[in-house]
């Protein structure tokens, strides 16, 4: 598997050896119970809290403030959740996100509306980012939960958290984002969003899968996740994931001790991505080149559909992703793009790119060549494309 | 959604790709909000397929069954052609993800639609010899008619 050009790490990354290393010896030797009381099980304790006060450091906040999750998708139902059964006590029944949020969090609340919340799905425009404005004018009396992602998924574009922030203090709202995309790529910072909720993931930056974190602000109490053991304050039982924790905690230090490096080093690459691909006929970038991360681009080629697109792509050893419906598992393409206002049938020809601290640019070069050749082959079959050029 | 090596061949070196010029039929299915549209021609002479071009917008399984139909009819008789079902597109290609079955049957529409044309441009009705071509979307477009 050496010769992949890997260019889907918003899907999920390689584990960075540095990480490895820090996790090996609980791999090994270091097996102990952290809830024992023996030597081997005060090791295995020691390493959680100085993982969690690692990360509270990093990310500005308490390490009381910690929980350890399994990933993203927890880290938001248990936020989430919990959230609303504190509106409920203050007789709150409204909710307010963006049409564009992650699964985890849209299956999630269309599941409160049919138990009585009412939700309002703030527009995200053609730019693929929310406006401040629109969120005050939808704030009411009975709002008692902001829902916003830090950085979109499929997009790459930042949300202006640290002015929703803001805006949810002022009117004493409860603020949950999803930074699993940010983390990495652009400043998370806690205290300075305003986040009473934050979720994270391991795996996005090179941790291992199946550990995540959830900040909770403390003058929140949380409602427990899973019963049985005093494990997480007694929140989230069962027995901690000590290497995958030690790995993540390495890992969110690593990713914001590189958010500079990283951006320099990708910056000429996305410049290189947009430039050679916008020369192809009829392309569109999806979202806003300037207010997203860097590693991540996001294009739609008319008259072909994603799913071809990648497999040709595979072909070739190099590993993107669409969002078409092809590849979502369902009849619709992605719920993201049509948030954008795109039409169906070019949402079915999207692809992304997302590039990591590992991409070089001669794996860049080396997809920039063969993907005109894929997008010729492509169209030279479609019946669409025929469409499109005979009504120009 | 694992795809077979039999789907996987025929993507990636789809047969008889490409359009038929003075055809005697043809067929366009599908829609592109749907992400599929098959366009199917036909050269036929004294009632038998001499010569059958596809082109496809649409999935690797989108592409994989034209191309196969294709195969399967080209050279048989109209009458035999239209027996063709989804089902047998399906075994030839040894199986389909279950959410791409709706694939196969665009093949045998798009096979049946270039036929109805072909008796049409002949003067003949196809209803009775082809009957009713069912919408292949089953309720996937409905939001969009």
């Amino acid at each position: 598997m050496n010769n992949i050009i890997y260019l889907d790490n918003a899907a999920t990354t390689r584990i960075s050896p540095a990480v490895r290393d820090v996790m090996e010896p609980y791999l090994g030797d270091f097996y102990g119970n952290a809830s024992s009381l023996y030597g081997l099980g005060r090791e295995s304790a020691k390493a959680l809290a100085k993982a969690r006060h690692e990360i509270s450091e990093a990310l500005n906040c308490e390490p009381r403030e910690i929980y350890f999750t399994s990933g993203g998708s927890e880290s938001n139902n248990w936020a989430i959740k919990s959230a609303v059964r504190f509106m409920e006590r203050q007789g709150k029944r409204h909710i307010i996100t963006s049409a564009f949020e992650h699964h985890a969090v849209l299956h999630v609340l269309e599941g409160l509306e049919k138990s009585g919340f009412e939700v309002t799905q703030l527009p995200v425009y053609e730019n693929g980012i929310v406006r401040v404005p629109d969120l005050e004018k939808a704030i009411r009396n009975d709002t008692g939960l902001v829902v916003i992602m830090q950085v979109n998924n499929e997009t790459g574009t930042i949300q202006p958290v640290c002015d929703i922030g803001a805006v949810t203090r002022e009117h004493g709202i409860m603020f949950h984002t999803d930074a699993v995309q940010a983390l990495g790529s652009v400043e998370v910072d806690i205290k300075k969003a305003g986040t009473d909720f934050l979720s994270l993931s391991g795996h996005k930056i090179h941790a291992m899968k199946g550990v995540g974190v959830l900040y909770i602000n403390k003058k929140i109490r949380l409602l427990p996740f899973i019963e049985g053991g005093a494990q997480e304050s007694g929140l989230r039982a069962g027995t901690e994931n000590i290497a995958g924790i030690v790995g993540l905690a390495k890992a969110v230090q690593d990713a914001v001790n590189n958010v500079e490096t990283k951006g320099k080093k990708l910056r000429p690459l996305r410049e290189k991505i947009y430039r050679e691909v916008m020369k192809l006929e009829r392309v569109h970038l999806n979202g806003d080149y300037e207010q997203s991360v860097t590693g991540t681009l996001n294009f739609s080629f008319e008259g072909i559909e994603g799913e071809s697109l990648l497999l040709m792509l595979d072909m070739a050893g190099i590993c993107c992703s669409s969002g078409s419906a092809c590849t979502s598992g369902s009849l619709d393409p992605s719920h993201v793009l049509l948030a954008l206002g795109m039409p169906h049938e070019i949402a079915h020809g999207s692809l992304r790119i997302s590039m990591s601290q590992y991409t070089t640019e001669a794996e860049i070069d080396k997809f920039l060549e063969v993907l005109p050749g894929v997008v010729d082959k492509l169209r030279a079959m479609s019946p669409l494309w025929e469409q499109i050029i005979k009504n120009s | 959604m694992i795809y077979s090596e039999k789907v996987m061949s025929h993507f990636a070196a789809p047969k008889n790709v490409g359009e038929i010029e003075n055809a005697d039929g043809i067929g366009e299915v599908g829609n592109e909000k749907c992400g599929d549209i098959m366009k199917m021609y036909l050269k036929i002479s004294d009632g038998i397929i001499e010569d059958v071009k596809f082109k496809t917008f649409g999935c690797g399984a989108a592409i994989a069954t034209s191309s196969i139909a294709t195969e399967m009819i080209k050279g048989k008789p109209v009458r035999e052609a239209l027996k063709l079902s989804n089902k047998a597109v399906v075994e030839a290609l040894d199986g389909l993800p279950p959410a791409k079955i709706h694939c196969s049957v665009l093949a045998e529409q798009a096979v049946k639609t270039a036929i109805s044309d072909y008796y049409r441009r002949q003067g003949v009705d196809p209803l009775p010899i082809v009957g009713q071509i069912a919408d292949h979307c089953e309720g996937c477009c409905e939001n969009f008619v």
